[in-house]
């Protein structure tokens, strides 16, 4: 039932990005992007992996609007309201965490943001500046301010990478259960492929630069059904998926990482 | 502490040199004081530094909000910039004695003609600050509150004026002192008012005494407003960053 309601759904977003290539500094084209074309449907999370500098930030930049210097298009339904995790946090140091997560969403209810701070064990520093802050502060505060905006579409670029495990572990949790609840249309960038196994209905690997999708795998358990075990197992899935595919096309252990 | 010690050191060194030069080149603190007293029991003085200070405040604010606005607008785009920068250049390199004489030329002895030459004077020092701070915006911030789409307004006073505020407080610090030292050029050669013409009247009579006491008494008046208003406004400007742990 489930599967039959979400396939009524409106599709929240699709992207075809034929071409992209920046201009290098010496001179000629750099090719970044190559016929990379995909569907989100509402609520669905697909997540992205692939080597490093292999455009998966020129990619978000693009779908986010913040880049509209390719060929191709990216379709969003009017009044969408957006939200990205960044790499780095992003934050306005001069803007309290508090007035920093207000900032972005005027008409969230007092409860409501509280109660997301408190979600993501930010309570404690409501008054705190950003300089205050640690990274792993700083980024979680980045990722409530995304979710303080009730976003359409949430893009976020390896929001943990760089935290210690049993962090990163626990916001994992946290992210999951506020997509869940919130049926979050999500595109997710990431190294971490269990990361990927616990928090995707959908994985796209990329090639490297320029990139281009070569596999998708499907992850069939419904999100919220998946057990420690199962997550280990599709973690396994999906490195196998990549062990296997041919040298010139892993989304791992690229010659430039 | 030690800076109420150097006062008095200064005091002293003006008293010492008062004995030297003789009352008539450089009177004592004391009898510059006394006619402060004197011009403050009449009115005169009230009258003649509120005068100067309202035009100080109307080319400061003229030149400050003209000049952050030029400022930004050239900081950001290239087209502006390269239109503007051969006029700043003109601007910058003008004597102040040069435009004061030609507005109230053209303007008349005016008390318009007046506050726009100040305003003229201080205005590219103001452009060339606020461009650097528009230059050196962050272009990370900017892509936030285009992603979070913000409202023009917002992103103009969370994310850009503050990063511009370091700048345009260190326009506005050296442009009130630089503002008032035209202001009195301009009083001294049009205006039938204010501390620059009494200071000229004085000069004509050869009063120092009346010259010293009123320039004592507007610095003082700066002074005041620096630490009453321009410090407190600018240590909670920087309230995040002295925070920093």
């Amino acid at each position: 039932m489930n599967d039959a309601r979400r396939a009524g759904e409106p599709k929240q977003l699709e992207v075809r990005i034929d071409h992209k290539a920046f201009a290098a500094a010496s001179g000629g084209h750099l090719d970044v992007l190559h016929d990379i074309a995909f569907t989100l449907k509402r609520g669905e999370v697909a997540a992205f992996i692939g080597p490093s500098g292999c455009g998966k930030t020129t990619m978000l930049r693009i779908i986010a609007g913040l880049d509209d210097e390719f060929k191709g298009a990216v379709w969003r339904p009017h009044s969408h309201s957006l939200a990205v995790v960044f790499q780095e946090p992003r934050l306005l140091p001069w803007r309290t965490v508090g007035q920093n997560v207000r900032l972005v969403a005027p008409d969230l209810s007092e409860e409501a943001l509280a109660s997301l701070l408190k979600d993501l064990e930010l309570d404690a520093h409501v008054a705190h500046f950003p300089g205050e802050l640690s990274l792993g502060l700083a980024r979680r505060v980045a990722l409530a301010r995304a979710l303080a905006v009730k976003p359409d579409l949430l893009l976020l670029d390896e929001p943990f990478v760089s935290l210690d495990e049993a962090l990163a572990a626990r916001l994992r949790m946290q992210l999951s259960r506020l997509m869940r609840s919130r049926a979050l249309t999500t595109l997710l960038v990431s190294h971490d492929l269990e990361e990927v196994a616990r928090l995707a209905d959908r994985v796209f690997l990329l090639s490297q630069r320029p990139a281009r999708i070569t596999a998708e795998i499907p992850l069939t358990i419904p999100r919220d059904a998946r057990s420690d075990r199962e997550v280990v197992s599709m973690t396994a899935e999906v490195a196998k998926q990549i062990a296997e595919l041919p040298p010139s096309l892993t989304p791992r252990g690229g010659s430039d990482e | 502490m030690i800076r109420f010690g150097s006062l008095i050191l200064f005091f002293a060194v003006w008293w010492f040199a008062s004995l030297f030069a003789g009352p008539q080149m450089l009177p004592g603190p004391d009898k510059v004081l006394s006619v402060i007293v004197v011009q403050a029991r009449t009115g005169e003085l009230f009258f003649q530094v509120g005068i100067t200070l309202a035009r100080v405040f109307a080319a400061f604010a003229l030149a400050m909000i003209a000049g952050t606005a030029l400022g930004f607008v050239m900081g950001r785009t290239k087209l502006a910039d390269a239109l503007g920068d051969p006029w700043l250049i003109v601007l910058l390199n003008l004597p102040a004695l040069v435009i004061i004489v030609l507005a109230f030329i053209w303007g008349g002895l005016t008390e318009v003609a007046g506050v726009l030459a100040v305003a003229i004077n201080k205005l590219p020092n103001t452009i060339v600050m606020v461009r650097e701070g528009a230059r050196a915006l962050d272009p990370q911030l900017d892509e936030m509150a285009k992603v979070f789409a913000l409202p023009r307004w917002k992103a103009l006073r969370h994310v850009i004026l503050p990063q511009l505020a370091p700048y345009i407080a260190a326009a506005a610090r050296s442009g009130l002192s630089l503002v008032w030292k035209i202001v009195l050029v301009v009083e001294l050669l049009g205006r039938p008012n204010g501390v620059g013409f009494e200071i000229g009247t004085a000069f004509q009579l050869f009063d120092v005494t009346r010259i010293l006491a009123y320039a004592l008494a507007f610095v003082v008046v700066i002074l005041l407003i620096e630490t009453v208003v321009v410090q407190p406004i600018e240590r909670r400007a920087s309230r995040w960053r002295t925070k920093a742990a």
